[in-house]
């Protein structure tokens, strides 16, 4: 299963992360800097994958890409395959991509919701759960609708979710 | 799509991210952070804040926590969010609750509710939302609440709230599979699902359960390959595709899946190749989702019964892996080919220089994994070169965690192939050197055995050769400045032991090294008492064979100043060191047998050697000991406190009734003022015991002391209430104790007492016997008084006719000996309340139980029929309540020990009995025997029993 997602900027600044498992919050501060240390001492042009043992313990290893300003980074256990997790950051970032055109650190620091309901639709427990761009972007639009809406905050009452649903 | 708005932000948010962002140190982020959490704290506890506005706070606090500070003054808030009618409300309320909180969470209790609504929404993007936080959120106690719901969803109209539903339900799963094992079908149902989305999701639980449990689902085999070979063709609708890969993650799972189930099936696996080779054929290796899927499947073909085609074509896709200029790819490629060659070791060759470029390779991912592979290859041909490179790429870095793991394989694998023993101990000082103290000190203690025992074979030569080319490249390696202190340790113990054997080295030479590492580490003790010991046997051994000892001027000096040593340990050491060398060869032959140390140790546990010492003293008059099992005057204190804190001790839930209150009677009299008698009715016990033994469990002895406590209270319990135990009771019941015992001081201090509650209450844990209990009391207390009461018992006068002579592996036994007398040196700060004279002057020669009885005699006249626990009617006389416990049962005592030993820091107890132990080895040690004394602590040195001062083993064992 997946253990944890994180996204880091260049200076070990965390954009974003999330723990599939609880950790303590001095503990998660810890990783996110253990894990950015290692990232950033690595050469250009090597593997994307990272032994992750002394970080995170037995069974649990990282693949991690650099786009721009950003490590884009996962951490997961044997029962996932290192390249898949590969294409699952590329499953993430072009998500992000098509929501917010070109995206860039600033849009992920200014989304934050926006980013975790992202994650929350690729992956689910551990777990991955759905690959499709097009899928995941859809339900992210159907919130964003919700928003957009004049009064949605305190319009939608229960009556009306029911027939939002089908 | 595409708008950059959507989810509203305000412009404070912003401007807090950038100046965040701008800021140039930690501490002047620190700084807006804290202001930001300030103006948080302050507007989020306003109650008319907009829900608008209270959503962004919430997400403000979310962020303020990923930067590593805390916001739980605010959790609450996301609490009450969760509970909104919006779902955009609702929506962030969860998801800052999934970020804030774990299960256990004492919040948790307040959502759950929430979530049980939701689950039953109409609105799907609600379901969903509650989904995810169940995933996150949900216990094992919680499960029962939601789990119905869950379930029903898994049947739900919208695909996405199947899919998280199927997510939930294998969250459950791994939370407590006993809650929801009965629905574990749905899984397989699920797999069948319209939806290939859904389809997908169920391999995740599914993946999980074959992993657990591969026979119940052999019939899914055909099954899964039909949906694989489905899905290769083609046939899921095209949105599945990604990179031109027809739904490639679903095809891993399943390769994944099918990799458990042919694995050693040779009937399962023969249903997979065909789809399997047609993936190999299919495959787009260009992309890397590709490659993934072509890993997989030669994952799979490893895994399953192996087929020449399938592996042929693996080897292939491997060589394409090797020969690709991605790192990734390599690293792959090294990853498969590890699993391949288990299968067909050949397939290696043709790769050999691809691997060796991967070592050479700067990525230190790609290294790692080589040395991997290089670890499950080799073999005794290889050896050398393989650990040879192995401890060169040690050298080179600097990550603790990897060079300890790098360093054990070396080790394992040098002890596995091993060429030569001069190669072995020549590989072993390499590891020893540069991995130094990062390497187990079982290692040390295996190469230590192995220098001592050989490489197995009936061949002496062989061995004293081994030897002599380790002590050799000891003294060559002893000049090189720095080393780590666990070689330290076998060199010293190597040079102890076979410094002089070979006779190329004379003894003064050996010492004199001996001398300089000493005095070179003279901040490690732990090395210094090694080099004591190994002093002590080129000593012996030079004695032994018959020659005169100078000792060096330095090593005189180095004695001088380890006699006056800190460290009671090498005191100890330096003080047998002179003591060894005042005596004659045949002593010291006996004492320190040469080259000995594999020999096995008798333990003499009855302690059969103080036959003649017992015997002498019951003479004089002492008075014999009593087994257990034939004393009856004995009270069971224990029991009796145990009762007393009950109510502190188990705050928890209780599974058994509770017992009628026996103390009572004892608040009830305050026991100065009662007479003794008055409370022993001789007869009452008997009948109490009945009753009390069907509540409890019957076997304990221990109970039965308190039972008769009990009996005595029942009219008066109700009135009384188990409040009323009062700290005198405490008091009272100790002092008795020790008298019953006749082994100590009566003064009964108060200030004692307190103490010793504290400790009862661990105590209790034994004592009070359902099953639950003992099961708790085993997982706090790692059974510890099992193992304390072995030494204790060791100490105890023993019947004679229980010698019982154990036989252990030397190391072991050796553990056990220095643990008692640990022990020893152990009781003087807890004796000093009680004085400790007492205790002292008891010890030398002189019968213990008279001069005790002497000491008792001034203030009470307990008969000494009384103190070996005759018979109760003897109590007449004792201090306080005393009689009271006189009646109780013997069998008591054995329990005592144990819960005794268990907390060390109990005063008053650890007199009784620690005074016996004491004395005991005060005995062995300084009495007449000190010549046994010698010869054992003599075997524990050399054993090699690490000489910390405090004895780490001690203490494990104490305190679990």
């Amino acid at each position: 299963m997946i253990k944890a997602v994180m996204v880091i900027n260049t200076q070990g600044k965390p954009r974003l992360a999330k723990f599939f498992e609880y950790l303590p919050l001095e503990k998660q501060q810890e990783l996110i800097r253990n894990v950015f240390g290692v990232l950033c001492s690595r050469p250009e042009n090597v593997s994307n994958f990272v032994d992750a043992e002394s970080i995170f313990g037995p069974d649990s290893r990282i693949v991690y890409k650099h786009l721009a300003t950003l490590y884009f980074i996962f951490v997961f256990d044997s029962s996932e395959n290192e390249l898949a997790m590969l294409d699952l950051i590329q499953v993430l970032v072009e998500t992000l991509d098509r929501c917010f055109k070109n995206v860039c650190e600033l849009d992920i620091v200014f989304n934050y919701s926006k980013i975790h309901t992202i994650l929350d639709d690729i992956i689910c427990g551990g777990q991955v759960l759905e690959t499709r761009s097009t899928e995941i972007l859809r339900a992210v639009e159907e919130i964003s609708k919700l928003e957009a809406a004049p009064n949605a905050i305190t319009l939608i009452p229960k009556s009306a979710s029911g027939w939002l649903s089908r | 799509m595409g708008s950059q708005g959507g989810f509203y932000q305000s412009k404070e948010f912003l401007d807090l991210v950038k100046s965040i962002g701008e800021a140039r140190s930690k501490a002047e982020e620190d700084r807006i952070v804290l202001g930001e959490i300030e103006t948080l704290k302050r507007r989020i506890s306003d109650p008319d804040i907009p829900k608008r506005k209270m959503k962004e706070y919430i997400i403000r606090l979310v962020y303020v926590e990923m930067l590593g500070h805390d916001a739980s003054f605010g959790y609450i808030h996301a609490v009450k969010m969760t509970h909104d009618d919006s779902l955009l409300v609702k929506r962030t309320g969860y998801l800052a609750v999934t970020l804030f909180l774990n299960e256990d969470h004492d919040l948790i209790i307040l959502i759950v509710n929430t979530i049980q609504k939701d689950l039953k929404s109409d609105n799907y993007l609600v379901v969903c939302t509650a989904l995810n936080a169940v995933c996150k959120l949900i216990n094992e106690e919680t499960i029962p609440a939601l789990l119905p719901l869950v379930v029903d969803l898994l049947a739900h109209p919208k695909e996405a709230v199947r899919k998280k539903a199927i997510m939930a339900l294998h969250r459950f799963y791994q939370k407590s599979p006993s809650s929801v094992s009965h629905l574990v079908s749905n899984f397989r149902k699920r797999l069948c699902d319209n939806d290939p989305g859904v389809m997908g999701a169920t391999l995740c639980p599914l993946f999980e359960l074959i992993t657990i449990d591969v026979n119940s689902y052999k019939d899914l085999v055909m099954s899964f390959v039909s949906i694989l070979k489905q899905v290769t063709e083609r046939r899921l609708p095209k949105a599945y595709d990604y990179h031109q890969m027809p739904a490639p993650f679903i095809q891993i799972k399943l390769l994944k899946i099918l990799a458990l189930l042919g694995s050693g099936d040779k009937q399962a696996s023969e249903n997979m190749y065909t789809v399997v080779g047609d993936i190999f054929r299919k495959c787009d290796s260009s992309s890397n989702i590709g490659n993934a899927v072509l890993y997989e499947c030669i994952c799979c073909v490893s895994s399953i019964y192996p087929n020449p085609k399938l592996l042929e074509s693996a080897a292939d896709a491997i060589s394409r892996f090797l020969k690709s200029d991605s790192h990734n790819l390599k690293y792959m490629g090294i990853d498969a080919l590890g699993r391949l060659i288990k299968i067909s070791p050949e397939i290696a060759e043709q790769h050999q220089l691809a691997v060796i470029d991967c070592l050479e390779d700067p990525d230190d991912t790609l290294k790692r994994k080589t040395f991997e592979l290089l670890y499950k290859m080799t073999k005794s041909t290889n050896v050398e070169v393989i650990v040879d490179r192995m401890i060169d790429y040690m050298i080179s870095i600097n990550d603790n965690h990897y060079k300890t793991e790098i360093a054990s394989r070396c080790v394992e694998l040098a002890e596995q192939f091993a060429p030569s023993n001069q190669w072995f101990i020549q590989t072993m000082n390499k590891v020893f050197a540069h991995a130094g103290d990062l390497v187990n000190t079982k290692v040390a203690h295996n190469l230590m055995r192995l220098i001592a025992e050989g490489f197995g074979e009936e061949d002496d030569t062989a061995d004293s050769q081994l030897r002599s080319s380790a002590v050799e490249s000891y003294l060559h390696i002893l000049g090189e400045p720095k080393l780590p202190s666990v070689f330290l340790q076998v060199i010293c113990w190597v040079l102890g032991e076979y410094g002089t054997a070979d006779g190329r080295y004379s003894a003064s030479y050996i010492t004199g090294k001996l001398c300089d590492v000493a005095e070179a580490y003279s901040d490690d003790e732990t090395v210094k008492a090694y080099a004591v010991t190994a002093l002590m046997k080129i000593y012996a051994i030079e004695i032994a064979a018959g020659r005169k000892v100078d000792m060096l001027p330095e090593c005189q000096a180095l004695m001088e100043e380890f006699l006056a040593s800190h460290s009671t340990d090498l005191q100890q050491r330096a003080y047998e060191l002179q003591a060894v060398i005042g005596l004659d060869a045949h002593a010291v032959e006996s004492i320190m047998p040469s080259d000995a140390s594999c020999e096995d140790i008798e333990v003499d546990k009855a302690l059969s050697f103080l036959n003649g010492y017992i015997q002498d003293s019951i003479e004089k008059g002492a008075q014999p000991y009593i087994p257990e099992s034939e004393r009856s005057g004995m009270l069971n204190i224990s029991n009796f406190r145990n009762q007393d804190h009950h109510e502190a001790s188990s705050h928890g839930l209780r599974f058994e009734a509770y017992e009628l209150p026996k103390q009572t009677v004892q608040s009830r009299i305050p026991p100065a003022s009662l007479a003794s008698t008055e409370l022993v009715p001789v007869s009452e016990p008997m009948y109490v015991r009945e009753s009390y033994q069907t509540t409890i469990v019957p076997s304990a002895s221990s109970d039965a002391g308190s039972t008769e406590l009990k009996l005595r209270l029942d009219g008066v319990q109700k009135k009384w209430g188990r409040q009323t135990h009062s700290p005198a009771t405490s008091t009272s019941s100790s002092t008795s104790q020790k008298t019953v015992n006749g082994i100590t001081q009566v003064d009964g201090s108060n200030t004692s007492n307190s103490r010793t509650r504290e400790t009862y209450d661990s105590r209790k844990q034994h004592v009070e016997v359902t099953p639950e209990k003992q099961k708790l009391a085993a997982s706090l207390f790692g059974g510890s008084s099992k193992s304390e009461k072995k030494p204790a018992t060791g100490h105890k006068i023993p019947k004679p006719s229980s010698h019982v002579v154990e036989k252990s592996h030397a190391r072991k036994s050796s553990m056990e000996i220095a643990s008692e007398k640990k022990a020893s040196f152990q009781q003087p700060p807890d004796l000093l309340d009680f004085g400790e004279p007492t205790v002292k002057s008891a010890a030398p020669s002189v019968d213990p139980f008279k001069e005790l009885e002497g000491l008792l005699e001034p203030t009470t006249q307990v008969a000494s029929d009384e103190n070996h626990g005759s018979t109760a009617a003897a109590a007449t006389k004792s201090p306080d309540i005393m009689g009271l416990y006189t009646e109780t049962h013997a069998g008591t005592y054995d329990k005592d020990d144990s819960d005794i030993l268990s907390g060390l820091s109990n005063p008053p107890v650890t007199n009784m009995f620690g005074g016996t132990t004491s004395m005991q080895v005060a005995q062995s040690s300084k009495g007449p025997n000190l010549k046994d004394a010698l010869e054992k602590d003599a075997l524990v040195r050399q054993m090699g029993v690490t000489p910390t001062s405090p004895n780490p083993n001690l203490f494990k064992d104490l305190f679990g």
